[in-house]
């Protein structure tokens, strides 16, 4: 037993992470020096490739808009002590609501479609998490047992309205009618040649609303509040009395919905059509997302922001070092899950102490604790 | 700290020796201090009182005698020779033996095989039990403690089962026992009873330290008695020639009140009326059955009992918490719905304010800043921001105010709530329910964990709002908090109340013995 402070804010929130990613990043450096590359190189070619032009960049920034909405969709779940990892799902499904608006109004303008389209994404999305949320505040079934069941429950559902309701009769594939332009969303190339080919798109700007958005509700609105509450003590939330029952749905619902955006960003602003498994596991990648950024916005924008240069930096490595498989990306992404979610504890107790013993007001009293141990 | 020591008692060697001597004993815990060069002696045939506010060390120092702790430094001599105690076997080797405030007993097992648990003779059991039995009628004999060996420790009460503690160490060879805080759970008969048994043992040479924050029971059964002050002992003194106002002064550092100023209390028109309330717990058992009561503004009634009697439930039910099944509540005449799981919102819309009887799991987010926790409860009042937004600057000006009302230390509303001490936390609860001037107030434990100085504020934060005409639910297993406060006791045994009683004239022996559902049963009202 030992009374150990807690660390400073700014230690936790940023020095920890940052940590945790350069033990990360040692480890895989050592696996990529045991397949025999240098691991110096493939550094410079994952930083060049994710943000030294403006094409990769902009697969940077498109990879990370999907990871800020299923971050933000397991963030917002977990500050009311709710753990939501049907996000993939949820993003999955939404796609119904997103390709059926884009559809009927393509002929019109995106200024018209994208709004519609957000609500109806939304709607769907938020709808796939409510079930959880009622199941959970009515029948008492976990949501995370519940939430990861209806993951495949879309998977099926979706290769079923694919197949059978969307996909027009003159096409082979398992995919929905083509969105003509006037159903999708604008890509940023439109605007600024800067970005190349890349598909970033206008969606990110949803993305961006998204973050300021979930940071005004959870700290600065009475629903917010109700929410931490309820995360943090249960049997208070009771004794407030704030509606257990129905935070838990509205906050599930507000969850899908915000996974559901990743359907604008796919759908509406990459492939211009409902294909199968666009997900691509956005879904799973917002959890450690989340984890990594404490469930605030700004550490989401951050923690987004790297597995996109990840994601998009590996693809390149591939590219210009072929000693390194597509097999080795992933397992280098494990390593950064795994160390700033997984084992995101692993550096605290030393971090602490550190602290303790450099820190000038804690100092004294660090140094008499040892002399008192070395007297017994 | 200036730290006096009034006439350190016992100094010389008594005759009967010395059972344990403790010599400059420390001990921290990162940077607290619990224990700061503790010098104790005991004298074997004795009754030690250890007694102090929450967190001033005595359990930690007990800790270290029975060896869940190491001491940093110090010496520890049993019978004269220095040991170094390292774990609770060397412990029981040495004659120490110990009674905790929750009991270390086997609910399914019978007396006799908890006694033997873990000191069998061989992997056999029947002959263990065999000797344990003889064993056990000896001491039973020697001591005056009854109980029956083959019962079922779930079956027995409270006060037997704490016997069966006190066998427990017996039987391992217990010169010394320790008891902490052991007369938290019991009635005062049950109280009464242990002390008897306290005496026997006294009488048959075996030495006892008792922990406790009962001045009242340090009074009535110790020899001598130590005051522990953060962390350090303030003093040692003989019980005869000390008083609970100087102990109590020893304890906080200044002078404290124990009793309660009031007047006489001057009842209006009924406030709260409760009627027929049914409520089950969790597990669905019914646990109030039927009760009815009133209170009248201006008047404090309190509900006496022994703990788990169907007080909390009553609590929760009435505070819209809890589910009732049936009957209803009705506040200044109008029948209160509280049903669902936001009843406690329309409780306290109806203006029924609710201190509960645990702050730290129901009436406070201990994660959440001080001025967090300013408004739990009151989070849609259009005081803290219209529409949908939290008007973050009006909660933080309600928290300061609350603060400086209460005297709430630190005076820091973004502090982290479970940085608080339980006092300054039960303030923090206080301010936020008082302050909304409430016409029924209910109270549950309102001094739990909280040290005296702050106990006096808050009896007195308590009558101020009985004299501003607000009618007070009081729900208290300290029987001198009641009776201090209230202007009506009704006494609650077994989910119903089975009594009620004048604290002017009820003697504690009536009270006790209708806390124990024996006596006369008269209506409530």
């Amino acid at each position: 037993m030992s009374a150990r402070r807690p660390l400073p804010r700014w230690a936790d929130i940023a020095l920890l992470p940052a940590i945790n990613l350069a033990m990360a990043f040692l480890v895989s450096g050592l696996v990529v020096l045991m397949v025999g590359e240098n691991p110096l190189h493939a550094i410079q070619v994952i930083l060049y490739g994710a943000f030294g032009y403006g094409e990769g960049l902009g697969y940077t920034l498109y990879y990370a808009t999907n990871f800020i909405f299923t971050g933000l969709a397991v963030a917002v779940a977990a500050h009311a002590g709710l753990f939501n990892i049907g996000g993939d799902g949820q993003a999955y499904v939404a796609g119904l609501g997103a390709v059926v608006v884009a559809l009927a109004l393509d002929q019109t303008h995106w200024l018209l479609a994208m709004p519609l389209a957000v609500i109806a994404a939304g709607a769907v999305g938020g709808f796939w998490a409510f079930i959880p949320g009622w199941l959970q505040a009515k029948r008492g079934s976990h949501v995370v047992i519940t939430t990861i069941m209806f993951n495949f429950i879309a998977a099926a559902l979706m290769v079923y309205m694919v197949n059978r309701v969307l996909k027009p009769a003159t096409t082979m594939a398992p995919e929905s009618a083509t969105i003509a332009v006037g159903g999708r969303v604008p890509q940023l190339r439109q605007f600024f040649s800067f970005f190349g080919y890349s598909p970033v798109n206008l969606s990110i700007v949803i993305a961006i609303l998204a973050l300021i958005g979930v940071y005004i509700l959870v700290w600065h609105t009475k629903f917010g509040y109700a929410m931490r509450v309820l995360g943090a003590n249960p049997t208070a939330s009771r004794y407030a009395g704030i509606s257990n029952s129905k935070m838990i749905m509205i906050t599930m619902t507000i969850s899908g919905a915000l996974a559901g955006m990743v359907a604008i960003n796919e759908v509406m602003g990459v492939q211009n059509r409902l294909v199968l498994d666009y997900v691509a596991g956005a879904g799973f990648v917002g959890i450690a997302v989340a984890l990594m950024g404490r469930n605030h916005p700004i550490g989401i924008m951050l923690a987004a922001l790297l597995f996109g240069a990840l994601y998009q930096g590996g693809q390149e490595l591939q590219f210009v070092i072929p000693g390194i498989t597509r097999e080795m990306i992933v397992v280098i992404q494990a390593l950064v899950i795994l160390f700033t979610g997984a084992m995101e504890g692993l550096f605290r107790p030393s971090l602490e102490r550190a602290f303790m013993l450099f820190s000038p007001e804690q100092k004294t009293e660090a140094i008499a604790v040892s002399t008192a141990k070395s007297e017994s | 700290m200036n730290t006096q020591r009034p006439g350190t008692a016992a100094a010389s060697a008594p005759a009967s020796g010395w059972a344990i001597e403790l010599e400059k004993i420390n001990k921290r815990f990162g940077a607290v201090h619990a224990n700061k060069d503790i010098d104790l002696k005991v004298a074997r045939g004795t009754i030690h009182g250890i007694v102090g506010e929450n967190g001033a060390g005595k359990s930690t120092l007990m800790s270290i005698l029975y060896g869940f702790y190491t001491a940093d430094s110090g010496t520890i001599r049993v019978n004269g020779a220095p040991h170094a105690i390292t774990d609770s076997r060397h412990a029981l080797a040495l004659g120490i033996g110990m009674v905790h405030q929750h009991f270390m007993l086997v609910d399914n097992f019978s007396v006799l095989e908890n006694i033997i648990l873990g000191v069998e003779d061989s992997g056999f059991i029947k002959p263990s039990l065999d000797r344990a039995r003889k064993e056990l009628d000896r001491l039973e004999a020697e001591y005056d403690l009854e109980v029956d060996p083959d019962a079922i420790i779930e079956d027995i009460s409270v006060g037997q089962q704490q016997r069966v503690e006190i066998l427990k160490a017996l039987y391992r060879g217990a010169e010394t026992l320790i008891l902490d805080e052991p007369t938290g759970v019991l009635t005062p008969k049950e109280a009464d009873d242990l002390f008897r048994v306290l005496e026997t043992l006294r009488a048959q040479g075996k030495t006892v330290i008792l922990i406790t924050h009962k001045l009242r029971e340090i009074m009535a059964i110790t020899d001598t008695v130590s005051v522990m002050r953060q962390g350090e002992m303030v003093a040692t003194l003989k019980t005869a020639e000390t008083s609970p106002e100087q102990l109590a002064e020893l304890m906080v550092g200044r002078r404290v009140l124990l009793r309660v100023d009031k007047t006489a209390a001057n009842p209006g028109q009924t406030l709260l009326e409760v009627q027929n309330l049914v409520v089950n717990d969790d597990m669905g058992v019914t646990r109030v059955k039927g009760v009815s009561f009133s209170i009248r503004a201006g008047e404090i009634v309190g509900i006496a009992g022994v703990s788990g009697n169907g007080q909390s439930e009553l609590l929760e039910a009435i505070s819209g918490m809890r589910d009732q099944k049936a009957g209803q509540v009705l506040l200044k005449g109008t029948a209160l719905s509280l049903e669902g799981d936001d009843g406690a919102a329309r409780a306290r819309a109806a203006g029924l304010a609710h201190v509960p009887e645990d702050r730290q799991r129901m009436g406070l987010v201990t994660s959440f800043s001080e001025w967090e926790n300013a408004i739990l409860g009151y989070q849609n009042s259009p005081q803290y921001g219209s529409g949908p937004f939290l008007d973050i600057g009006a909660a933080k000006k309600a928290a300061a105010e609350h603060i400086k009302l209460f005297d709430v230390r630190p005076a820091n509303i973004n502090l982290k709530t479970s940085l608080f001490s339980g006092g300054n936390q039960q303030k923090i609860v206080l301010a936020r329910e008082m302050e909304r001037d409430p016409d029924v107030l209910v109270i549950g434990q309102p001094t739990r964990g909280v040290d005296i100085g702050a106990i006096e504020f808050i009896h007195n934060e308590i009558i101020k709002m009985r004299d501003e005409g607000k009618a007070i639910l009081l729900v208290s297993v300290e029987l001198d908090e009641i009776r201090a406060l209230a202007d009506r006791i009704l006494v609650m045994f077994d989910g119903s109340i089975v009594g009620e009683a004048d604290p002017a004239t009820a003697t504690e022996g009536e009270l006790g013995l209708m806390m124990a559902g024996i006596g006369k049963k008269e209506a409530a009202e």
